[in-house]
Formats: structure tokens, sequence, C-alpha cells
């Protein structure tokens, strides 16, 4: 990727992990994915202040995760869907990589103290793990 | 019990990605998995169609390891090696890894830790890279050669959040 544009991304993905981090402006985000709504609807299910959601709708809109409507007297948050869904894209694939790995090593577990697979007490010095006719 | 609640995955400060796992076995068993080459080469072989032909470990503070694997489809290698910094059996390895063909600068620091509780065991497995745009290139692209990862779209994370903000 240019060095540019990877940087910019970098950083954006970077504030909106960080806005993620926080349960509150996780279930904020969960309520905006139902639609818009405003400051008093949200700050509504919780036991928070008006001002203590308001500080929490400003982390979001920095990190450009929600947007204001334009009812200029409610001013509605709405999602932005975009960076939400880069971010879990990334640790999504990042999971799913982990996640085969895991599950052969679950089988492999599970082998091994069922006795199927025995370990080698000692290792031997000169065994080498290395299959030279595999490799080119 | 469900998978979900076993496996965390979640990036801490600005260079690190932490992994937490819960395994039905002792720490010594997964401690032994992670360690011994005939072990190893059975389970962390990457995505489906890879194998891991080569596997060596020379398990000792400052003692190397190299790993490379193969798409089985084809032919393609993939390398990687280190040095052991801590080797604390069964509960603590810290070691350096670098790919041949790194698509990230620098070197990384795997730090992986075994918790046993009641026969089961925690894992946390935590790589610090060595820039923020490194650890989210690694996030963007955890091996390389992209196609041989080319799962399905993302469907649901962050549980809390829910599917229908994602889908939003």
């Amino acid at each position: 990727m240019e060095p540019n544009s990877y940087a910019r991304s970098s950083v954006r993905l970077d504030a909106t992990f960080a806005a993620l981090a926080d349960p509150t402006r996780r279930a904020i985000l969960a309520r905006l994915a139902k639609g818009e709504a405003s400051v008093v609807d949200l700050a509504q299910p919780f036991a928070m202040s008006q001002p203590a959601i308001s500080k929490h709708l400003k982390v979001l809109e920095r990190a450009g995760l929600i947007s204001r409507g334009q009812d200029a007297q409610r001013r509605p948050r709405r999602l932005e869907a975009r960076p939400l869904r880069d971010a879990t894209e990334w640790l999504e694939k990042y999971r799913r990589f982990w996640e085969t790995q895991f599950h052969r090593l679950d089988a492999l577990l599970h082998d091994l103290q069922a006795g199927d697979v025995k370990i080698e007490k000692k290792i031997k010095k000169n065994k080498t793990a290395h299959q030279r006719g595999d490799h080119r | 019990m469900k998978n979900s609640e076993t496996f965390t995955i979640s990036t801490h400060g600005d260079r690190e990605i932490v992994v937490t796992r819960v395994f039905d076995a002792p720490r010594r068993v997964v401690f032994d998995a992670y360690t011994k080459p005939e072990l190893i080469k059975r389970w962390l072989l990457g995505p489906e169609g890879w194998s891991m032909p080569v596997c060596e470990v020379d398990l000792r503070e400052g003692g190397k390891y190299r790993y490379v694997w193969k798409n089985d489809s084809d032919g393609k290698e993939m390398g990687m090696s280190g040095v052991y910094r801590e080797v604390v059996a069964p509960e603590r390895i810290v070691a350096t890894e670098k790919f041949d063909e790194a698509w990230y600068p620098g070197e990384a620091v795997g730090t992986i830790v075994l918790v046993e509780q009641d026969g089961r065991t925690t894992l946390t497995q935590t790589i610090l890279y060595s820039s923020r745009e490194t650890r989210d290139a690694v996030l963007k692209s955890p091996m390389q050669h992209g196609s041989a990862m080319s799962y399905d779209r993302l469907e649901n994370f962050l549980p809390t959040l829910g599917r229908e903000a994602l889908s939003a």
C-alpha cells in the first residue's frame, strides 16, 4: 500500500479501536444501529447524565463512528458504519486465522491426553524435524 | 462452552495484539504443543491447505527457532525465525519473531503465558510490534499470502455490539 494512505488508514483505525474500547460507547453504537437517536434518547437507558453521554458521543464523533443529523432541534446522532466495518474486518480476519490454529490445537491436546499421541520425553539431540524432501 | 466465551482478541495500546483462549488441558500439555517440533507441526499450520515442512526449535534462552510453511497447492513457502528470550516451562515463553519476507517492518516480540485452573489452561498470547502501523498491517493481513486467507466476509464480531450494528 502507498505509505501516505496507509498511515492515514492506520490513524483512523487507531481512533476506532480506542472509541470501541468502552462498553458504554459500544452500547450507544448498538442503539444507533437500530436508527438515529437524540442525546436524550441515548442517555435514557444508561444511569448517566446527559453531559456524560455527550462526552462519549464526542469520542465516537471524533473517531468518525457517528455523525449528526439535519434536525437542528434534536440533533440526532446516527451511526457511520464504514470505520466500524474496517476495524472489525481486520480483527475478524486475524481472529479467523487463530481460530483455525486453535481448533487444530484443541484436537491435538485431546489426542495427547487420550494417549493417542505420545509426547517424546527425551528429545534426541540429532533428530531433526527438517524434512528435506519437502523443502525446495 | 461456547467458543466466544473462551476466545478473545483485542488491541492493547498502540503496538500490541492480545489473544486469550482457554484450552481443555493442563498447561504442561499446552506448553509441549507450543514448544516441541513434532507437536507444533500438527497444529500451527496457517490457513487450510498449508503444511509445515520445517520446524526447528532450540528451546533455551538465546536459542533459535525456525518455521517454514508451504502452500500445498502452489508450493509457495514462507519462513519465520526468532530467538527465545525467556523460557519458563510450563508457564511462559518470550521470543522474537520475523518473517523472511516480512510485509511489515521490524521484529516483533511474542509473549505466551499459560495459567492453569481446574485442569484447564488459559493462554494469553501477546505480540508487540515495532510500531502502530506495523500492528495494524498485521491485523489486516495475518499471513502475507492473501489468497490463502480469503475467508468469508465479516459476519459477527465484537459480540457486545451485536450483528445488526455491523450490517448497518
